[in-house]
C-alpha cells in the first residue's frame, strides 16, 4: 500500500496532488508541439494540430491539419488550404474552430470534414487578427478576437452569432501582454493587462474599468500571464516580480499570492482545482518545469522531460506531450482518507479489513469491529464507494469495491443503488478510457457531462456500436438510448456514397427495423439533403407515419406521392396540406386532373370550395359532367340573388342542367317554380300584397283569404294541386277567414275527395259548433260518431254507435258523458255495451 | 373552436378544438389576424364522456359530411379517439364493423397502431370487442318515434349536452294562498343523467311503464316520511334526521319526473299523436308500404310540420327498399308545392343520403330483413319487456338487433341479410402481448363498445343497456357515437337551409 502515495505530492498540510499516466501517446509525432497550432478539446476531447503552420511559411509546403483522440489515434487529417491560421479552438459540441488571419472561422467536424464558415466582420478583415481566444459560457462557444488595430471583437455564441465590438482601450500602444475573457453573471468580458494596469472591457456597457487586484504587494511589477478557471470563478495573475497573485475573477478577493522565484513569463498557466476543494492551486509551465503553486510556502515541482501542452479541466489538468499524455489532478478527500499513510478513516479500515478477510486472517474483524463500534460501516462504505470512482486503475476500482461489498454484508438495510450505479458508471468509463475510444473522463467531468452527452460525443466519434452497447448496459429507454443512436448511424449511412441507393435502403431497415422511435423520415431528409432524393424516396418508404412522409415529399417536389400518402393516412387536415399545396404548385387543368384521380382529394376540395370558392365548385362539376350537383349549384346561387331576375335566371340554368342530368322531375319542379315566382310577381303588383317566395300551398291560400276564388281556382288547375289537398287548403282558409257560407256552397260544389269530416274538424277548431252540425251527418257511419262526439251531440253519437254495435265506439261516447247530465244516456250505453259483450 | 378574450387591449389566445386545423388557419391568415393570437394551441377533444356508459363527439355535421360530402374528417377524429381509448384501456382485441365508414375507420386505427410500434400498449384491455356500425346500416331506426321516457323527453323537448328545457308551468312551485299567481316565465332546465337514482331506473323503459314506477316511488317516499313519527328514541330521530337529505333529493327528484311525464303524457295521448304512430308502425311492420299514405298526404294538406312530413316519407322508403318512381314523384311534388320548391335541395340530400330513393330492381328488401332479425314484434311486453322491441314498443332497432346477434350466436348466422345491408362487414384482430389476454372467469361479462358512426338515438341506447341487463346476456355494452340524435335533429342536419335574400 505504501507505493500507493508514492506519486502524491503534498501542497501545505492538507492537500495532496498527483500525475498520472493516462495514456503514452501513439501519434509518433516528429515536430515539437511549440511548432505546431494546438488545441484539446475540455472534457478529454481530441486534440487537433496544425503542423509548420510558423516555421515554414513558403506557399508550396502546405501545412496539414490533423485530429487525434486524447490517446494520440488519429481520426482524420487534411492539408491545409485555406488562408493563415491563427488559433485553432473547440466548440462545446466537439467542431474545430479554425480562425484565420483575415477574421474568417471555418468550422470543422472532428473527421476534419468541413462543414461551415463564419467570418468575424469587416473591421476583422481590415486590420487582421493579431490573437484569438475560444471560450466557454453558458451561451455556448464563443470566440474573441485581438486585431491589428488593437480592438477587440467577440462573439459569445457562435451558433447565434452576435458580433460586438468592444470599447476602445486608452492609450494600448502595442498588443498586451496577455489578456483573457471573463464571464460574470451572464456578462462578457475581456480582462486586459497594460503594464501594471488590469483593463475590464464591458461588452453591455462599453465602458473601460480600471482595476487593481486587492492585496498585490505593491513591489509587483507588470503583468505578464493571466489565467481565468475553468468555470469562470477564479483569476490568477502572474507579474514580471515572478510572483502568482490568486483571487476571485470578481477581483475582489485574494486567497494568496506565491513567489515563484522565476522572473520569465510561464508558457502557460492553468488553474487546477477541483469543485468544492479548499485548495485552489495554479499550474505553470516553463520549458522544462512545471510548478503546482497555491496557498503554501512550498510548491510542488516537476521536471518537463518533453515539451508539454497544458489542458485546463474540471478537477484537474491534462498534460500532453510528444509521448505521454498525463492527468494532474488533486486527490480527493475519499481517496485521501483511505489510502493516507496511517489513515484510522472508516474507509481505510475497511479496505484493510477485506484485504485480511482475503487472507484469511483474523484482523479482519478486528478492523471491522472497530469501525462497527464507532458506528462508521455506512460511512466506510460510502467512502469505499465514492474512492472507487476517482480511480483510472481498474484493479485498485476493484479492490475498493469489494471493500464496499464486503462492508454492506454487515449492513442491514443498507441502499443498494450507490453500489451498482458506480459499478455501470466505472464499466461504462473503463470502456471509453481504453486507448483505442480515448476519451480519458474522469468520474467528476463524467458526472457534469452526463451520460446524454457522452453517448452524443461517441456517436459523433462515430462509435455506434460502443453506444449502444452502454445504452443497452444502462437499460436507458430506447426512445433516448439505442434508437437515438441506429438512428445516426442511419443518417451516417445514407452519406455512405459508394453504395447503391438500394443497399443503403436495405441495409438501414435490417438494423433499424420497427424499432421504436425511429423517424424514418428525419433519415431521409438527410439522404435528401445530401443529394440521395431517390434513396431519400425508399426509405419513407419505411416510414410508418404518413405526416412525416408528406412534409418530406413535398419538399421534394413529389407532391404526388405527398398526396397518396396522405390520403392513406386520413387524416385529412394533411390532405388539405397536399391539395393546397398543389393548387399552388400546378395549373389549373393539371391540378384539376391530379385531383380526378384521387376521389377522397377530389370530395375535400370540393368541401373546400363549397365553403371559400364556389365558383370553382361550379368547374369542378363542370370537369365531371355532374349535371345534378350543377343544377343544384344554379338554385343555390338563385337564392342569393338580390333581383327576382337574377332568381329565374339562375333557376333557368338549373332547369337546363336538370335536364342535361335527366332528372325529369326536378326539370319540372323548376319549371314550375319559375312560373309560380312570374305569377307571384304579377299577383304582388296587381294586389299590392306580398305574393313573392310564398310556396305554391301559402299563395293558393292567400288568395282564398282575401276572396280572390277564381284566381285561386285559375291556380289550382294551371298547377294540377290535388283535389285532396285543395279541398284541405280550400275549407282551411275558408274556416279562419270566417266565409262559412262560401264553405257550405263549396261542399255542395262537389262530392268531397276528403269526405266530409275535415268540415266538421275545420269548424270545431275555429270554435264554431253550429257550422260543424250542419256537416255530422253528412260523415259516413264509420267516422259520424266522432263527428257527433266533437260537435258535442252525444245524443246522436250515442244513437250511432249503438246502431253500429261498437264497442270501442261506445266506451269513446261514454267516456265523453258526464255522470249529472246525461245519466240517463250513459245508463243506455252501458246496457246496450253489455248487451254486446254478452254476444 | 373558440376564442378567449374579446377586448382590444387584452392577449388573445386560441385554441382548437379538436385539432388544429391548417384551412382555419389558413383562413385566419387571409383574414390578416392569425399573427395577433399569441399562443395558438390545440385540444384534443375527441370522444366526451356524457354518461357511465356513453360516450359522444357530439360531433353535428357529421352524418352529413360522411354520407353527403365525403368528407371523413369526423371518422379520423373518431379514430382517433378510439386510440385514445386504447392508450387508456387497453388494446381492443377484436374489432367487427359493418358499413364503409366503419371499413375506414377500423383501417385508420390498425393504421395507427403500426405507426407507434413501439408504445406497446401494457395495459390489460377493459374492451373484448369494438362494434363499429355505420348509421347508413340502420336508417329506419331514427326515424321512429321513440318510445323509451328519454327518447320521447329528446323527442319532444330536445335533449342538449344532457340538460333539457321544459316549460315551466308545470314547476310552478306549489305553496298554499298563492297558487298560479306568479309563474316562472323561465323555461325550467334540468339535467338528466344516471347520477339521479329516480332518471336511472326509469330513463330506459317504455313510457307507458313510467307510470306505475313514480306511483309506487310516491307511496315509498311517503312512507319513509311517515316514519318519523314511529321515531321515538334520540337515536331514531338521530338516523332519520341523516337520510332526510337523501329523502329529500329523492322527493324533488321524483316531482320533476312526475311533471315531465304528466307534459309527456299530454302529448302522447293526443289523437295526432297517435295516429302518426299507427303509420309509423304500420310500415316499419310492412303494412302498405308501396303506395301513397293518406295520413301523409292530410298531413301535407293540412302543413303540418316539414320535418314531421319527410320523416315519414323516409320511413316509408327506407321500409320499403325505396319507393315506386310514382309515389316517390307524388309526394316530393305534394312536399315542393306545400313547403316551397327550395326544398328541392333537402330532398336531393336525402336522396343522397339513402333515406329517399325509387325502388331499383323491383325488390324488397325490407321484409326479408324484418323477419330474420325479428324486426317486428307483436307480443311486445312494455312493462316487463323481454326483448329490445319495447323501446319502440313492437319495433326492435335494427342496429342493436345486429349487435345482439354478434353475441350470440355471431354474424356468420345472419350473412345473407348482412348482405342486403349497405357497406363491407368485417372482423379484425389485434395481437395482444400474451401476458395481457385474458383468462374468462366463468360468468364473466363480456364488455363491447359499439360505435355508431353518424349518430344515435336514446332509444337505441335503452336498447342496449336492457341488453346489458339481461341476466343471460353475458355482454355489458358501452356507447360511443358521432352524435347523440332524434329522428328530427337528424333530418335537420341534412336539410339545405335556404334563407332567400328578400326580393
Amino acid at each position: 500500500m505504501d507505493c500507493y502515495t508514492a506519486n502524491w505530492n503534498p501542497l501545505g498540510e492538507e492537500t495532496f496532488y498527483r500525475k498520472l499516466e493516462l495514456y503514452s501517446m501513439e501519434w509518433g509525432l516528429r515536430e515539437d508541439l511549440r511548432d505546431c497550432v494546438v488545441a484539446a478539446a475540455p472534457y478529454g476531447g481530441p486534440i487537433a494540430l496544425l503542423r509548420n503552420s510558423r516555421r515554414d511559411k513558403t506557399p508550396s509546403a502546405r501545412p496539414l491539419l490533423e485530429i487525434y483522440s486524447a490517446s494520440g489515434l488519429l481520426l482524420a487529417s487534411v492539408p491545409w488550404k485555406s488562408g493563415h491560421l491563427v488559433h485553432l479552438g473547440w466548440t462545446a459540441g466537439e467542431d474545430l474552430l479554425c480562425i484565420q488571419e483575415d477574421g474568417t472561422v471555418l468550422v470543422y467536424n472532428l473527421f476534419c470534414e468541413f462543414k461551415r464558415h463564419f467570418s468575424m466582420g469587416n473591421e476583422v478583415l481590415q486590420n487582421h487578427v493579431l490573437e484569438a481566444q475560444v471560450f466557454h459560457t453558458e451561451f455556448g462557444t464563443g470566440v474573441a478576437i485581438l486585431t491589428g488595430a488593437l480592438r477587440f471583437s467577440l462573439a459569445t455564441n457562435i451558433d447565434d452569432l452576435k458580433l460586438r465590438r468592444l470599447p476602445e482601450v486608452p492609450g494600448l500602444q502595442k498588443a498586451p501582454p496577455c489578456w483573457t475573457v471573463l464571464a460574470q453573471d451572464r456578462v462578457t468580458m475581456v480582462l486586459l493587462a497594460m503594464g501594471q494596469e488590469l483593463f475590464l472591457l464591458d461588452n453591455t456597457s462599453c465602458s473601460v474599468l480600471v482595476r487593481r487586484p486587492p492585496g498585490l504587494s505593491p513591489s509587483a511589477g507588470p503583468f505578464l500571464h493571466v489565467a481565468v478557471s475553468f468555470t469562470h470563478r477564479l483569476l490568477a495573475l502572474f507579474c514580471d516580480s515572478g510572483s502568482v497573485w490568486m483571487g476571485t475573477a470578481s477581483l475582489k478577493e485574494k486567497f494568496c499570492e506565491f513567489n515563484t522565484g522565476i522572473r520569465s513569463p510561464p508558457k502557460q498557466m492553468v488553474w487546477c482545482t477541483r469543485p468544492r476543494s479548499r485548495q485552489r492551486a495554479v499550474v505553470l509551465a516553463w520549458e522544462r518545469q512545471l510548478m503546482v503553486v497555491g496557498n503554501s510556502s512550498e510548491c510542488i515541482r516537476f521536471v518537463l522531460d518533453e515539451d508539454s501542452y497544458l489542458v485546463p479541466e474540471l478537477d484537474g489538468v491534462r498534460i500532453l506531450s510528444r509521448s505521454t499524455h498525463e492527468f494532474l489532478h488533486e486527490i480527493p478527500e475519499a481517496s485521501q482518507e483511505i489510502f493516507r499513510i496511517a489513515s484510522m478513516a472508516p474507509g481505510a479500515l475497511l479496505l484493510e479489513a477485506q484485504k485480511e478477510y482475503e487472507k484469511e486472517s483474523q484482523k479482519a474483524d478486528e478492523y471491522l469491529r472497530e469501525i462497527r463500534e464507532q458506528q462508521l460501516l455506512p460511512e466506510a462504505v460510502g467512502q469505499c464507494i465514492e474512492a472507487a470512482g476517482y480511480e483510472h486503475e481498474p484493479e485498485t476500482q476493484k479492490s475498493l469495491l469489494r471493500a464496499a461489498s464486503f462492508g454492506k454484508c454487515f449492513l442491514d438495510k443498507f441502499p443498494p443503488e450507490g453500489f451498482v450505479r458506480m459499478c455501470q458508471d466505472l464499466r461504462v468509463l473503463n470502456a471509453i478510457r481504453d486507448y483505442q475510444i480515448g476519451i480519458p473522463l474522469t468520474f467528476t467531468q463524467y458526472k457534469q457531462l452526463t451520460i446524454e452527452v457522452l453517448l452524443d460525443r461517441l456517436v459523433l466519434r462515430r462509435l455506434y456500436p460502443l453506444a449502444i452497447r452502454i445504452c443497452e448496459f444502462l437499460r436507458l429507454p430506447e426512445m433516448q438510448g439505442v434508437s437515438r443512436i441506429l438512428a445516426h448511424w442511419a443518417c451516417y449511412k445514407v452519406q455512405q456514397k459508394d453504395k447503391s441507393d438500394e443497399e443503403v435502403a436495405q441495409a438501414i431497415n435490417q438494423k433499424l427495423g420497427d424499432t421504436a422511435g425511429i423517424s424514418y423520415s428525419d433519415i431521409a431528409t438527410r439522404a435528401y439533403d445530401c443529394g440521395r432524393a431517390e434513396l431519400a424516396i425508399k426509405l419513407l418508404e419505411y416510414e410508418p407515419r404518413s405526416g412525416e412522409q408528406v412534409p418530406l415529399l413535398l419538399k421534394m417536389k413529389r407532391s404526388k406521392l405527398a398526396l397518396g400518402k396522405a390520403i392513406e393516412s386520413g387524416d385529412t387536415d394533411l390532405v388539405y396540406t397536399v391539395v393546397l399545396h398543389l393548387k399552388n404548385e400546378l395549373n389549373r387543368g393539371s391540378f384539376f386532373m391530379t385531383l380526378q384521380n384521387q376521389p377522397v382529394a377530389l370530395s375535400l376540395y370540393r368541401q373546400f370550395c363549397r365553403h371559400q370558392e364556389r365558383e370553382t365548385l361550379k368547374d369542378l362539376y363542370n370537369q365531371d359532367d355532374n349535371h345534378q350537383e350543377l343544377g343544384n349549384l344554379h338554385v343555390l346561387g338563385g337564392y342569393c340573388q338580390k333581383r327576382i331576375e337574377g332568381r329565374v335566371a339562375a333557376l333557368q340554368n338549373a332547369l337546363d342542367e336538370f335536364y342535361k342530368a335527366k332528372n325529369d322531375f326536378a326539370a319540372k319542379a323548376t319549371e314550375e317554380q319559375i312560373k309560380l315566382l312570374r305569377l307571384q310577381r304579377h299577383l304582388q303588383e296587381e294586389l299590392d300584397k306580398p305574393y313573392l317566395d310564398l310556396s305554391l300551398h301559402d299563395t293558393v291560400a292567400t288568395l282564398i283569404l282575401d276572396g280572390h276564388h277564381k284566381r285561386a281556382e285559375q291556380l289550382y288547375r294551371d298547377f294540377r294541386i290535388p283535389d285532396k289537398r285543395y279541398w284541405w287548403l280550400k275549407i282551411n282558409a275558408l274556416a279562419t277567414r270566417g266565409d262559412w257560407e262560401e264553405m257550405e256552397k263549396f261542399s255542395k260544389s262537389k262530392k268531397s275527395p276528403i269526405g266530409y269530416l275535415p268540415f266538421v274538424e275545420v269548424a270545431v277548431k275555429h270554435h264554431n259548433r253550429y257550422e260543424a252540425k250542419k256537416y255530422a251527418p253528412r260523415v259516413p257511419p264509420e267516422q259520424r260518431v266522432k263527428a257527433f262526439v266533437l260537435v258535442g251531440d252525444l245524443e246522436q253519437a250515442a244513437e250511432a254507435a249503438m246502431e253500429r254495435k261498437n264497442e270501442a265506439e261506445m266506451s269513446l261516447v261514454l267516456s265523453r258523458c258526464s255522470p249529472g247530465t246525461d245519466g240517463a244516456l250513459a245508463e243506455r250505453l252501458n246496457r246496450a255495451r253489455a248487451q254486446l259483450l254478452k254476444k | 373552436r373558440e376564442d378567449r378574450g374579446r377586448s382590444p387591449q387584452r392577449d388573445f389566445h386560441i385554441l382548437f378544438v379538436p385539432r388544429r386545423s391548417l384551412l382555419c388557419e389558413q383562413w385566419l391568415k387571409e383574414q390578416g389576424v392569425l399573427g395577433s393570437f399569441i399562443h395558438r394551441e390545440q385540444y384534443s377533444l375527441d370522444l366526451i364522456p356524457f354518461d357511465g356508459d356513453l360516450l359522444s363527439m357530439e360531433s353535428e355535421s357529421a352524418f352529413k359530411e360522411c354520407y353527403l360530402e365525403s368528407d371523413q374528417t369526423s371518422l379520423y377524429h373518431a379514430a382517433k379517439g378510439l386510440m385514445t381509448l386504447q392508450a387508456l384501456y387497453g388494446t381492443i382485441p377484436q374489432i367487427f364493423g359493418k358499413g364503409d365508414c366503419a371499413r375506414h375507420v377500423a383501417n385508420m386505427m390498425i393504421r395507427m397502431k403500426r405507426e407507434f410500434p413501439g408504445s406497446q400498449n401494457s395495459i390489460f384491455p377493459v374492451f373484448d370487442t369494438l362494434l363499429l356500425l355505420d348509421r347508413n346500416v340502420d336508417l329506419l331506426t331514427p326515424l321512429a318515434t321513440q318510445l323509451t321516457y328519454e327518447g320521447l323527453i329528446d323527442e319532444i323537448y330536445g335533449i342538449q349536452n344532457t340538460y333539457v328545457k321544459l316549460p315551466p308551468e308545470k314547476f310552478a312551485p306549489k305553496k298554499q294562498g298563492e297558487g298560479g299567481k306568479d309563474l316562472p316565465t323561465e323555461p325550467k332546465k334540468l339535467q338528466l343523467n344516471s347520477a339521479e337514482e329516480l332518471y336511472a331506473e326509469i330513463r330506459d323503459k317504455n313510457f307507458n311503464a313510467v307510470g306505475s314506477v313514480l306511483s309506487k316511488k310516491a307511496k315509498i317516499i311517503s312512507a319513509a316520511f311517515e316514519e318519523r313519527h314511529h321515531a321515538k328514541t334520540v337515536g331514531e330521530i338521530k338516523q332519520f334526521v341523516s337520510q332526510l337529505p337523501h329523502m329529500q333529493a329523492a322527493r324533488s327528484s321524483l316531482a320533476n319526473h312526475t311533471s315531465i311525464a304528466e307534459l309527456i303524457k299530454d302529448i302522447t295521448t293526443s289523437e295526432d299523436f297517435f295516429d302518426n304512430l299507427t303509420v309509423e308502425q304500420e310500415f316499419m311492420s310492412g303494412i302498405d308500404t308501396d303506395k301513397v299514405n293518406n295520413y301523409i298526404e292530410d298531413c301535407i294538406a293540412q302543413k303540418h310540420p316539414l320535418i314531421k312530413i319527410l320523416r315519414l316519407v323516409c320511413l316509408q322508403s327506407v321500409c320499403n327498399s325505396g319507393l315506386k318512381q310514382k309515389v316517390l314523384d307524388h309526394y316530393k311534388r305534394e312536399i315542393l308545392q306545400t313547403y316551397g320548391y327550395e326544398h328541392i335541395l333537402t330532398l336531393n340530400n336525402l336522396e343522397k343520403a339513402g333515406l329517399l330513393k325509387p325502388q331499383t330492381g323491383g325488390r324488397n328488401n325490407y321484409p326479408t330483413i324484418r323477419k330474420t332479425l325479428r324486426l317486428w314484434m307483436d307480443d311486445v311486453n312494455e312493462q316487463n319487456p323481454n326483448d329490445i322491441s319495447y323501446v319502440y314498443s313492437g319495433y326492435a332497432p335494427l342496429s342493436v338487433r345486429l349487435a345482439q346477434l354478434l353475441a350470440r350466436p355471431g354474424w356468420r348466422s345472419i350473412e345473407e341479410v348482412l348482405k342486403m345491408l349497405p357497406g363491407p362487414h368485417f372482423e379484425e384482430r389485434q395481437q395482444l402481448p400474451t401476458g395481457l389476454q385474458k383468462k374468462r372467469q366463468h360468468g364473466e361479462n363480456r364488455v363491447t363498445l359499439v360505435f355508431f358512426l353518424g349518430g344515435v338515438t336514446y332509444a337505441e341506447i335503452a336498447a342496449l343497456r336492457f341488453l346489458s341487463q339481461m341476466e343471460d346476456g353475458g355482454t355489458e355494452y358501452i356507447i360511443a357515437t358521432t352524435k347523440l340524435i332524434n329522428g328530427t335533429t337528424w333530418i335537420k342536419s341534412l336539410m339545405e337551409k335556404l334563407e332567400p335574400a328578400p326580393f
